[in-house]
């Protein structure tokens, strides 16, 4: 622990996450926002994997308030679910460093999968939660786009180097 | 959780938190104002001509039925002043404009650039050039989330504006349309009414229109019709809304009709004759 060289890159970090912000809020036509990716999650697990003793629960719980609070959802919703995934994704990170890709993929539509679960859950306790299969396309979508932003991100970390 | 959902207690929090999300909110929706703006920039010289024209007959024919309207005002109050019943008609409005961003895919939410800085609270009443939009949910410093009245949670009292039965239009998550869930088979309804707000429940002013009834299933095995109501309001199209100010509707009735009534004992019937003159010629010239 002592030998590990200053952390720094803190501001890549969390222009990550806002651009994942940005792009989680961006208007899309009607047909495509069913298929958009959960860019949030995605980053998050991300830096999970890449940074464990930098991005962990707190970091997810942080993003999934801000998230509920744009989202207009119950506050600690989001909070919850990613808080679970970034545990999880923290748990889990020295295996799935050395998965190959695409079964880092699949664990990515787990993780995303069991996100959306939770969310429907506790939306469903709440009130009103959708019920169509099309909910579950985000899951689907996150899988497809996870080896860009897995190499799209290494590549940033790479040159500016965060650790 | 269960706090937000069952109490109000932090709803200062999310108001301040979103304003870090406000310098986001506003990036996120850049490209469709450039797009917007982009568009404007090049449309040709004869399309403004002939948009100027169209607006300039436009503004023509509404300023004359605003003359209509102002005298109709006029009679409507010196009508109700006789019923004893005053009420005020004309709502004070504040304009605002949507942040195009989108927020829960299977809710009906926008944002708009105006928030408590500018007096918005929630459950304050948005409507656009058309008809009701919805409602304040979520108001933030300096932007805030609205409610559609399309969104499957939310339900507005209305009246059919032919015969003013009374009913509840409910959102049902699609895109401008609503349903009413519990009006009986034989109910006086037709495709093609009009539905407007009652002002039962208070949030809503009375008198704007809201639908208009697209499909009615009456099906003898069920004990309620499903009638389907396409909005009247450009939902998913408007950049600017119009928000309806306070008013304070109820005690000011109260006290207004208290100090009618001094007032005509005070003045000894005179005022009265007056208007009940007034109302005989009415009726003369009709």
């Amino acid at each position: 622990m002592s030998n590990r060289p200053a952390a720094h890159g803190g501001i890549i970090i969390w222009l990550s996450f806002g651009v994942a912000f940005i792009l989680t809020m961006i208007p899309l036509p009607e047909t495509l926002e069913i298929y958009r990716p959960e860019w949030l999650t995605l980053i998050l697990i991300y830096w999970c994997l890449a940074l464990p003793h930098r991005v962990r629960v707190f970091t997810g719980w942080l993003v999934g308030f801000l998230l509920d609070v744009h989202m207009g959802s119950v506050l600690g919703l989001h909070a919850l679910t990613l808080a679970v995934v970034a545990y999880l994704a923290y748990k889990l990170h020295i295996r799935i460093r050395l998965y190959p890709l695409l079964q880092q993929s699949l664990i990515i539509l787990l993780l995303v999968a069991l996100s959306q679960m939770l969310v429907l859950w506790i939306s469903g306790v709440t009130g009103n939660a959708p019920s169509n299969w099309s909910y579950w396309m985000p899951s689907l979508t996150s899988m497809v786009v996870w080896p860009w932003v897995f190499f799209l991100m290494r590549a940033i970390r790479r040159i500016y180097g965060v650790n | 959780m269960t706090a937000d959902h069952r109490t109000h207690i932090l709803d200062g929090v999310r108001s301040t938190v979103s304003i870090l999300l406000y310098p986001l909110q506003t990036i996120a929706s850049t490209p469709t104002d450039v797009g917007n703006w982009l568009g404007e920039q090049f449309t040709s010289h004869q399309t403004l001509i002939d948009e100027n024209q169209q607006l300039r007959s436009e503004n023509l024919l509404l300023k004359a039925q605003l003359q209509k309207f102002a005298s109709l005002q006029a009679e409507n109050i010196r009508l109700r002043s006789l019923l004893k019943s005053s009420r005020k008609l004309r709502d004070q409005m504040l304009i605002a404009e949507t942040i195009a961003v989108d927020l829960d895919p299977y809710k009906r939410q926008i944002v708009i650039n105006k928030g408590q800085q500018s007096g918005i609270y929630a459950g304050q009443p948005i409507l656009d050039a058309y008809g009701i939009m919805g409602q304040i949910i979520n108001p933030g410093i300096a932007s805030s989330s609205a409610i559609l009245i399309t969104d499957p949670s939310h339900a507005i009292p209305v009246q059919v504006n032919r015969n003013g039965l009374r009913t509840v239009l409910y959102g049902t998550g699609a895109a401008n349309y609503l349903e009413i869930l519990n009006l009986p088979n034989n109910a006086d309804i037709e495709i093609g009414d009009l539905l407007i707000t009652s002002g039962l429940g208070g949030r809503f002013p009375e008198g704007y229109p809201v639908a208009t009834v697209v499909n009615i299933k009456r099906d003898p095995g069920q004990p309620f019709a499903r009638i389907i109501a396409e909005a009247s309001a450009h939902l998913e199209q408007s950049r600017e809304v119009l928000l309806v100010m306070a008013q304070e509707h109820e005690p000011q009735l109260l006290s207004e009709t208290l100090q009618d009534d001094e007032n005509q004992s005070d003045s000894s019937g005179s005022k009265t004759d007056k208007s009940s003159a007034k109302a005989a010629d009415g009726a003369s010239h009709e």
